[in-house]
């Protein structure tokens, strides 16, 4: 089975022309014929196709075998167990933390960054292009800004400023009374993770949200206008019922991108282990999947467990944004397709 | 082909009416309407008598469709569409800055050319949309303004069983008679049509027909047709636009039959359009 | 039936509630704009932080020399910023043949189920978490080789290039006319010859403003580096040490406890900033008057961002 692990960095680093020359060669003297460009063309074109379906192959199942010993030493309690110990002799892996802490930051990212990116979407698509344009830019601006520069930020800027303002006084009226305040304010915590990722995934879904809403036709803003709806009223009668399932997918297509965020989760979430990535207030440390391969990756062992631990997290990881990613990719080609199909064909 | 030069604005007679004692609903006075500075609708001028059909005919490109749009001011969510001029609903400006344009919608129910119901919506709550927006949420009267405007409409007898069907599952017809159904609920005092039948096919058509004819009754009502059959059939007074500027506006009997304009002659027999 | 009393009753119903429905829609528009103005301040402050703290770091030294020891603030990001123009190089060099071929099969042989399956794979692939494919590299490249390889690093960040540039690729040759093609094969040309000379050619630009960004948004990529190229304190010594990269100084500089790392890591990333936003906003401006171009950057604003 090793043969695989070869061939594949060697037949990329060619690239496709010598696969192309190569492929001529075979089929040339199966044939006993010239083949003729176009059918070299085109296969070199397939070929090319089809290579995102081999990777996508190839990596499950690279994942899959490489990650075996953990599912055998551990079976289900490695999804469902929540000790996480590397030390030699004493190997014990549990993933519960690192899902939880993925799904509760993601799911508190959503809540803060889909409002705002509808908001923006909405304010986006309805303004003049004079003004709309720029503003869409900046907004996108937001996304080519890389991942570590978020981290920094947030390390030196934000948390210092959130932690005084937000969470301390959160803390101190609250504290005593509602749990999910109850926690030591210190700024490495899900709170804030989860307003950088909200942050993040505000280019994603609002540029989504807005190309749907773009898609509802003007005759349907009338029908609204015309029986005396205020902009917002038109909004609720038109737009949001038309894109409601392209909007879905919009949020949904952010929350892909959340679950899979690593570098500025990593650095602002306090980087707990075992049980104690469990967080029980806003204001605890956790660990995301994507952070605590990134924290001890490098650190593991490939002889031991630590490594196929880490390599299974990635499975459950890969698992959990693949479907998130073809539900939304589904939802929105969907909510493109009613566009054409609805209302005046 | 006929330019513009061919005919001198002199030629336009704009006043259907006789003596000047009618009661009208609109009036609207010098209307230019212009998309980024080019002029599509000429220096209008037209009464609407009260509880009476006008119908509005011309080639395509006339501006009438622009011109009806402005009747309520839809020309607002169009980028660079300038109006100039005065509409006057009840004797109170529809463009005059203090009033927002909400408050004349209500009075003003508009169909549009093609069908446009909320297609994720049933047939109830797309006649009850408007309603909901003033207010009116007791079941009972909202079930009574349903029955009623679908009745107008013509369409109860074939909807009454699935009001909660989508509308999208309605045929194009019946899409649009929920429209006019939709418009009529919130009891507005003008209709706006814009080619309502254009989309249809005849049965249809003429159910639409017998519907602006049994509405006329009690509604202001200002259509835009390309069909002069159909202008004839439904309408009493006419006016007849040609690259912007109305040309003739007269009771619909006499445009047809003796027709004072060249431009007017041509069109109703037929040689162009 | 007669209707006219009953419509004056129904009227008499109608809340005269204008008044406050205005006031509600301003109410939202005051929300909305707030969102705006929600998302812009830390697009400001990320900017206007990056720049004020990292023109303190910037020098000759920095950006040429090696990290000086420890916390003590000499030397510079010399060797991150050769890997990483190394790293990304390398990538293209893989990345791009691979992702203009898919994006030519999606464009001229798209019509069948294949190409059905590949496009929305590829699609869901260009949101597979990065750091998954950092993994990938390690497995398939690292481990068999036994050390930490600049091929792998460049390997995962082909991957996350590939697919981008597939998608770009095949929204621009889409958008060349088919009366192109018709001519092309009017004259008796190969459909291969067509593709390639006259096709391609009409489509240049877009194909390239899809390579740019993709070598934008790898540029910052850090999590698929950490298991591939590691990370180093040298300059480039060949193809089968660690080498450092741009995003990776970043990480380190960030986790150390000196003022002194802390200045660097701005002025680091400054660098990487002033790379990547470069390569956007020059892009921009160069293309932002073409409007098939910009047809283009719609469709792949939809696609890339986030995830990095």
């Amino acid at each position: 089975m090793n043969y695989i692990n070869y061939i594949i960095p060697l037949w990329i680093s060619d690239n496709s022309y010598c696969t192309l020359k190569l492929l001529e060669k075979i089929l040339s003297k199966k044939n006993d014929r010239k083949l003729d460009g176009d059918k070299i063309f085109k296969m070199g074109a397939t070929l090319a196709g089809c290579f995102v379906l081999i990777v996508i192959v190839l990596l499950v199942f690279q994942l899959i075998t490489q990650s075996y010993p953990i599912w055998e030493e551990e079976g289900l309690s490695f999804i469902i167990g929540t000790d996480w110990n590397a030390a030699d002799g004493r190997e014990s892996f549990g993933a519960l933390p690192y899902i939880v802490g993925t799904l509760v930051t993601s799911a508190l990212a959503m809540a803060i960054g889909v409002p705002l990116s509808i908001g923006i979407a909405m304010f986006i698509s309805d303004a003049p292009k004079k003004i709309g344009a720029p503003l869409g830019f900046l907004v996108e601006l937001l996304a080519a800004v890389p991942s570590i520069i978020y981290g920094l930020w947030g390390l030196y800027v934000f948390r210092g400023f959130f932690m005084n303002i937000i969470e301390k006084p959160l803390y101190n009226t609250f504290g005593d009374s509602i749990w999910l305040f109850s926690g030591t304010p210190f700024g490495l915590d899900i709170f804030t993770a989860s307003i950088i990722l909200a942050i993040m995934i505000i280019p994603t879904v609002s540029s989504v949200a807005r190309e749907v809403m773009k898609a509802v036709p003007q005759q349907q803003k009338e029908a609204a206008y015309m029986l005396g709806a205020t902009k917002w009223e038109m909004f609720k009668l038109a737009i949001f019922p038309y894109s409601k399932t392209g909007l879905i997918g919009a949020s949904i297509l952010g929350l892909g991108r959340a679950v899979g965020e690593t570098m500025a989760v990593t650095m602002l979430i306090g980087n707990a282990t075992g049980l104690n990535a469990i967080p029980e207030s806003l204001f605890d440390p956790s660990q995301t999947m994507s952070s605590i391969i990134a924290n001890e990756f490098v650190e593991a062992s490939p002889a031991g467990l630590h490594l196929p631990a880490l390599i299974a997290v990635a499975l459950i990881l890969l698992g959990i944004a693949m479907v998130i990613n073809i539900i939304a990719h589904l939802l929105v080609t969907r909510m493109l397709k009613v566009k054409e199909g609805a209302v005046n064909s | 082909m006929i330019t513009s030069e061919t005919y001198s604005k002199s030629q336009i007679s704009s006043d259907p009416f006789e003596n000047d004692s009618e009661k009208y609903k609109m009036i609207a006075e010098n209307v230019t309407i212009s998309y980024g500075g080019v002029p599509a609708v000429k220096d209008v001028s037209m009464k609407f008598k009260e509880k009476s059909v006008t119908a509005l005919i011309g080639p395509s490109g006339c501006g009438k469709t622009t011109f009806l749009r402005c009747l309520n001011r839809m020309h607002d969510m169009t980028k660079n569409a300038k109006v100039e001029g005065k509409v006057m609903i009840d004797g109170i400006d529809l463009y005059s800055k203090e009033i927002d344009p909400i408050y004349h919608r209500r009075k003003v129910g508009m169909v549009f050319q093609k069908p446009n119901p909320f297609p994720t919506m049933s047939i109830f709550d797309n006649v009850t949309a408007g309603l909901r927006l003033n207010g009116v949420r007791d079941k009972r009267i909202l079930n009574e303004i349903v029955e009623d405007t679908l009745k107008m409409a013509y369409l109860w007898d074939e909807v009454k069983n699935d009001l909660k069907k989508p509308a999208v599952e309605l045929s194009g017809g019946q899409q649009q008679r929920l429209c006019i159904a939709r418009a009529l609920a919130i009891q507005p005092e003008v209709l706006l049509m814009d080619e309502p039948a254009s989309a249809l096919d005849p049965i249809a058509t003429q159910k639409i027909e017998e519907t602006i004819n049994e509405l006329k009754k009690e509604f202001t009502i200002i259509i835009v047709t390309h069909n002069m059959q159909q202008a004839v059939r439904v309408s009493d007074y006419t006016g007849f636009m040609y690259l912007g500027d109305l040309i003739e506006f007269r009771k619909t009997k006499k445009l047809f039959t003796d027709p004072k304009n060249d431009l007017t002659a041509k069109y109703v027999q037929g040689q162009f359009g | 039936m007669n209707n006219i009393e009953k419509r004056q009753e129904y009227r008499a119903l109608f809340k005269q509630n204008v008044q406050k429905r205005l006031i509600v829609d301003k109410i939202v528009r005051i929300i909305i704009i707030s969102c705006v103005i929600a998302a812009i301040i830390p697009l400001g402050s990320i900017l206007l932080e990056v720049f004020k703290n990292g023109i303190a770091a910037i020098s000759m030294e920095f950006i040429t020399q090696v990290p000086g020891s420890v916390g003590s603030g000499t030397g510079g990001v010399g060797p991150a910023i050769q890997g990483t123009l190394i790293v990304v190089g390398l990538a293209s060099l893989m990345g791009v043949p691979i992702g203009v071929l898919s994006g030519i099969f999606l464009s001229e042989f798209g019509d069948n189920r294949l190409a059905r399956s590949v496009r929305f794979f590829n699609d869901v692939f260009m949101e597979f978490p990065s750091i998954v494919l950092g993994i990938f590299a390690f497995l398939v490249i690292v481990l068999v080789l036994g050390h930490f390889s600049v091929w792998a690093g460049a390997f995962a960040l082909a991957l996350i290039m590939f697919p981008i540039i597939a998608r770009t690729t095949e929204e621009s040759l889409k958008m060349v006319p088919v009366t192109y093609r018709e001519a092309g094969m009017a004259l008796g040309l190969r459909k291969w010859v067509v593709t390639m000379r006259i096709v391609i050619a009409a489509a240049k630009e877009g194909m390239v403003t899809g390579i740019m960004l993709s070598v934008a948004r790898i540029g910052g990529e850090t999590a698929p580096l950490i298991m591939t190229i590691l990370g180093s304190s040298l300059f480039f010594a060949n193809m089968n040490t660690p080498m450092d990269a741009l995003p990776l100084r970043i990480w380190r500089l960030s986790m150390l406890p000196y003022e002194s790392a802390q200045l660097q890591g701005w002025g680091a990333a400054l660098v990487l900033i002033f790379i990547i936003l470069g390569i956007n906003l020059g892009l921009r401006t160069l293309v932002l008057h073409k409007k098939e171009t910009m047809e283009i950057l719609k469709t792949l604003k939809e696609k890339i961002g986030g995830r990095k």
